[in-house]
């Protein structure tokens, strides 16, 4: 049996007598046809049509009458303006609220240190910090390595190989590595704590800590802080380690003995120098942290919104950090540090 | 113990949700040691009226008095005031599933008592075996079934012995044998600890068993259609729609025929 367009006008009569059974793709057809028949103006009739083929017929059937529209979905431009403006506002009064809160549950936390949940922040710091370790080491080493040999090749003509340990200890100490450690808490620990923390927003975890009276932040943010806090700057420092290995590595196959490379490094670099990566790693640590737990808590339902909130913590946090960087980058500018 | 002394006050509660109004101007009471039952259609606001009633959710006009605190005026300690006089069940059991049976009871005793350890388990151990759950002090949430769950929950809602129990959906996803176990558990909390239980569910075999009194929230309405014991409403309500519900019939009360 085919549908042809247009459909005929002569009468058409379906024998469905020897029918045994219909199913719902067979009813839509029967229907399609009789819907083609009377539009084109010609008359359709079943014949022999059993009660339950006639039942499921009534049940698919097209109601009549004006069917209730859904309302309008597309709204206009100024309602849209106004209605994203509002959001930006809310999220905005959110992340003051949010920042707020911290500060002084933070602030608690290091008045009551009782209050704390120790055991929790061991455990979050064994997973970001000890867990961290090896692709920490490996990125260094690899950071190192390109390093010390991209830039050993132009400083060849000038016969400036030597300042190539100035560079590695400088670049790393001051800024590549607090800056790639922070990196890779984001993508590890920052994208787990928003994923964790989603999941106990969407299984009403949140809704429970909040009815037995116990704050969100408090019970799940601060440990995620202060463990961020302390493991970075120790990743921070793992990664410069690791750089410099890695170019010691160039260094030497380069034929220049090691301690040259040590008492250049030395040489280059000043405590300050040091001390001013270690405290950008702690910024970027209260960040990495405070990002992936807002992003987890700002969750919605369903099981599509973790994933988005765990996107958006790896973006913000990645923007984030580099926008301090950049600010940080200015401001010992200007202190000549 | 007082007889039908009013426990929960709800005075004119009107929720929005975004700009869409849920319901308006509910008011009823709940009376100490009775099981409330929360009733309604879906979409007619009954987790919103729960998630209200537990200081989730701010109202947008109205006032919940629990005793004689008002939690939706209520803030910083005085919330948590409130808060430990009322326990909660979720609807999944949202138990933290990062601890075990006895840390996710224990939890509560933790933050807000200064016992020692020791007596901290066992009064968590006595909480997990007055919900049948001996033994399994030491599974972790993932590794018991959907019932278990719900019933850990009651034991952690019940860590602090709160004088009232919200219970949202507790049939909900259970087989009728776990769910009837379920309601024989909220029985017998009932009459050997004098909980009040305010309960959202539209299982009707549960709402026969367990309630003494429920109200019906109506889309249509925005508010209370119907108040009393379930059997009255079945029986002799004038509201056509609520005696559907109960008799579960379906728009033109006609049954398909053969």
């Amino acid at each position: 049996m085919r549908i042809t367009a247009g459909g005929h006008p002569e009468p058409l009569v379906v024998d469905t007598s020897d029918l045994a059974f219909c199913d719902g793709a067979g009813a839509s057809l029967l229907l399609a046809l009789r819907q083609q028949q009377e539009s084109a103006g010609g008359s359709f009739s079943l014949r022999g049509l059993r009660e339950e083929t006639r039942q499921l017929l009534d049940l698919i059937e097209p109601s009549e009458g004006e069917v209730e529209e859904p309302p309008a979905a597309r709204e206009s431009f100024i309602t849209g303006l106004g209605r994203d403006t509002l959001q930006l506002l809310a999220d905005m009064r959110q992340l003051v609220a949010f920042v707020g809160e911290v500060t002084v549950q933070l602030w608690n936390a290091i008045r009551h240190p009782r209050q704390l949940r120790f055991k929790d922040v061991v455990v979050i710091a064994e997973r970001a910090g000890i867990g961290a370790v090896p692709i920490i080491v490996l990125v260094g080493l690899l950071l190192g390595l390109i390093l010390a040999f991209q830039s050993a090749i132009p400083m060849e003509r000038f016969g400036a190989q030597i300042f190539v340990a100035d560079l590695l200890g400088l670049s790393l100490l001051r800024e590549l590595g607090p800056l790639m450690a922070a990196v890779l808490l984001t993508a590890r620990s920052g994208s787990a704590f928003a994923a964790e923390i989603g999941t106990m927003k969407v299984n009403e975890e949140i809704d429970a800590l909040t009815t037995m009276g116990l704050e969100p932040v408090r019970f799940l943010v601060v440990p995620r802080i202060i463990a961020a806090v302390t493991v970075v700057p120790v990743l921070a420092m793992l990664m410069n380690l690791a750089g410099l290995i890695g170019g010691a590595v160039v260094f030497l196959s380069l034929d220049f003995p090691l301690v040259t490379y040590v008492n250049r490094v030395v040489a280059a670099v000043s405590l300050a120098d040091f001390l001013g990566g270690m405290f950008k790693a702690l910024i970027f640590g209260i960040i990495v942290a405070a990002v992936g737990c807002l992003r987890g808590l700002q969750t919605k339902t369903g099981a599509g919104a973790v994933g988005e909130s765990t996107t958006s913590s790896v973006v913000s946090g990645i923007v984030l950090i580099a926008v301090i960087d950049g600010i940080f980058g200015v401001i010992f500018y200007m202190l000549r540090i | 113990m007082e007889a039908n002394q009013v426990i929960i006050r709800v005075e004119g509660l009107e929720a929005r949700y975004g700009g869409n109004m849920v319901f308006d101007n509910v008011s009823f009471q709940v009376e100490r040691g009775e099981v409330f039952v929360i009733l309604g259609g879906s979409g007619s606001g009954k987790s919103t009226m729960l998630k209200h009633m537990i200081g989730l959710y701010t109202p947008f006009a109205g006032r919940i008095w629990i005793q004689d605190d008002d939690i939706t005026a209520s803030e910083g300690a005085e919330r948590r005031a409130i808060l430990r006089k009322i326990g909660v069940m979720y609807q999944m059991g949202a138990l933290f599933g990062s601890m075990t049976l006895l840390e996710n009871v224990r939890l509560p005793l933790e933050e807000f008592t200064n016992l020692p350890p020791d007596a901290m388990d066992w009064i968590a151990a006595s909480k997990l075996r007055l919900v049948q759950l001996e033994g399994f002090e030491q599974y972790m949430p993932a590794e018991i079934s959907g019932g278990m769950k719900k019933r850990a929950a009651i034991a952690r809602a019940m860590a602090l012995d709160p004088q009232i129990l919200f219970l949202d959906e507790p049939s909900a996803g259970l087989d009728p044998i776990t769910s009837a176990e379920l309601d024989s558990t909220i029985l017998k909390l009932r009459e050997t600890l004098g909980v009040t239980f305010v309960v959202v569910t539209h299982e009707l075999p549960s709402i026969y068993t367990i309630a003494d009194r429920v109200i019906m929230l109506d889309k249509r309405t925005k508010g209370i259609v119907a108040s009393g014991p379930p059997e009255e409403l079945r029986d002799h309500c004038e509201d056509d729609w609520v005696r559907r519900f109960f008799l579960r019939e379906t728009a033109e009360s006609e049954v398909i025929s053969p």
